[in-house]
């Protein structure tokens, strides 16, 4: 059972439900299930963060390594996220090079925490132009019901806060017997978060389980900060062959700011 | 208005649009358009049948985009061959045709759609989409309309469309955003959908009035390069 598509006739007893406002879980449609976010996962990690959405959960850890800077910002440190979406975590995944969504997945986390600002990354030079500190956040998935990846998003946010930069050897490569408690340097009040809304029929709604994710045919992925105080969007894209209409994407730049509040809340607890 | 772009454009204006349809005649329907010096070649192939034989879907034909960068259409070569950006990009591209493709008229077949930028000024994937979707056109599937695509930028608080290079290099205040978005002309229907950089929630919708526009013009160029060739 566990590998079958949602049938028809749930997906058409869905899309009435939903357009009632109803769910099959008795959630609001803008409603999240509740996160839990514990930190520690590995101890050979810089800082790791484990996050459970629902019965969704991920893990991120960090790791950092003394590199040459990227050419065009030798004044910069570097970041890399990644993932891998292991068969461990779910019938869909399958071993062997990344479809699509495994390709999607570390690349929206990636721009929502770059474009965000959270890290300082000249803060991260060593020697200008020769050695900088590459940050790489790796998201796993374990389990996916679903929303997997605001869910990722929270886990690398958390896992870059939790992170200690590590020692540096005479010889001057990475000592990771000696961590620092330096932390990442990172802007205070800046805690880049994903809200992905996804559309059935003409509903759209947010936080879906696998069950009403895979029912979907297209979803809008937003990464959002606060930069000045301000509220910002920094990265968006829309997956998927079925359009937005101007007065849909109007309606969820209405309700983002809440969103963005209530789960920046919920996180801050954790943090 | 006080701002001042580095090439002197007006905040609502694009670069100079070259498109051109049938340009390549192995390809069922291909096309070129250039934003300024931005240019994007488009070849069609198909409905042709699909192989292997076990990806082929006996309701409907498969949209197949390919869009990369030739290598030495940026300042630094790029490696040839797919990368993790082109394959999502590509993605994109079809998410952006699909809704106005009539597929189902083509059950077992696939319809490839190879789209290459020779020169790159920022702009790339919106160069793309609009030949790629005259290529379509060219090629004679059936579309209910054309996608029209134009990049929205914002420099520090300042919305302005279709970026440069330079431009998205902008330094200060709120930085560079880039905005690309794609439209079915004449409808308020976005099929593209792209953000990178700072922008408030709120001011979404001025973005998407200036893309209006924007928009409008490419569909006038495009709808004129496809009549050049309809009489021929």
């Amino acid at each position: 059972m566990s590998s079958m598509d949602a049938s028809n006739i749930t997906v058409d007893h869905m899309r009435k439900l939903l357009s009632e406002g109803k769910r099959f879980d008795g959630r609001k449609i803008d409603e999240f299930r509740k996160f839990e976010v514990s930190f520690d996962v590995s101890n050979k990690a810089e800082g790791s963060a484990r996050v459970k959405l629902g019965k969704t959960e991920v893990i991120a850890g960090v790791k950092m390594v003394l590199d040459a800077p990227y050419p065009d910002s030798p004044d910069k440190g570097n970041l890399m996220v990644s993932a891998e979406l292991l068969p461990l975590a779910s019938p869909r995944f399958e071993q062997g090079p990344p479809k699509f969504d495994g390709i999607e997945l570390p690349r929206l986390v990636d721009r929502a925490i770059r474009e965000s600002g959270m890290i300082n990354l000249k803060e991260l030079v060593v020697t200008p132009g020769e050695k900088v500190w590459t940050v790489m956040v790796d998201l796993y998935p374990i389990n996916d019901d679903g929303n997997l990846i605001d869910a990722a998003c929270i886990a690398a946010t958390a896992a870059i806060r939790n992170a200690n930069i590590p020692g540096i050897k005479e010889s001057g490569v990475s000592d990771y017997k000696n961590r620092t408690k330096k932390q990442i340097p990172v802007l205070k009040d800046c805690l880049p978060l994903s809200i992905t809304f996804y559309k059935l029929g003409d509903a759209i709604f947010l936080d879906p389980t696998r069950e009403e994710a895979e029912s979907t045919d297209v979803k809008i992925n937003f990464g959002l900060s606060h930069w000045s105080g301000k509220l910002m969007i920094n990265s968006c894209q829309k997956t998927g062959p079925v359009p937005f209409t101007q007065e849909e994407i109007e309606k969820m730049m209405s309700i983002l700011p809440e969103k963005y509040k209530e789960l920046n809340e919920r996180l801050k607890k954790f943090l | 208005m006080t701002f001042k772009r580095k090439d002197g454009r007006k905040v609502d204006e694009l670069r100079e649009i070259k498109a051109k349809v049938g340009i390549i005649p192995n390809a069922d329907g291909s096309a070129m358009f250039a934003f300024g010096d931005t240019i994007a070649i488009a070849a069609v192939y198909g409905p042709r049948l699909l192989h292997p034989q076990h990806m082929q879907n006996p309701e409907t034909a498969i949209l197949r985009v390919n869009y990369d960068l030739m290598s030495f259409s940026v300042d630094d070569r790029k490696r040839p061959g797919p990368s993790r950006r082109s394959q999502e990009i590509s993605k994109m591209i079809e998410h952006a045709l699909m809704p106005v493709l009539d597929l189902k008229e083509f059950p077992n077949t696939v319809i490839d759609v190879q789209v290459y930028i020779t020169q790159a000024d920022a702009g790339t994937r919106t160069a793309g989409i609009n030949a790629a979707s005259m290529a379509l056109a060219h090629a004679g599937i059936p579309m209910r309309s054309l996608i029209c695509s134009v990049a929205i930028g914002k420099q520090d608080e300042e919305l302005v469309v279709d970026l440069t290079k330079a431009e998205e290099d902008f330094e200060g205040g709120e930085g560079p955003s880039d905005i690309p978005v794609a439209k079915i002309a004449d409808t308020d229907q976005f099929t593209l959908l792209q953000l990178d950089g700072k922008i408030p929630p709120q001011r979404i919708k001025e973005a998407l009035v200036l893309a209006n526009k924007a928009c409008n013009e490419v569909y006038e160029e495009q709808k004129k390069a496809l009549k050049e060739v309809a009489g021929q």
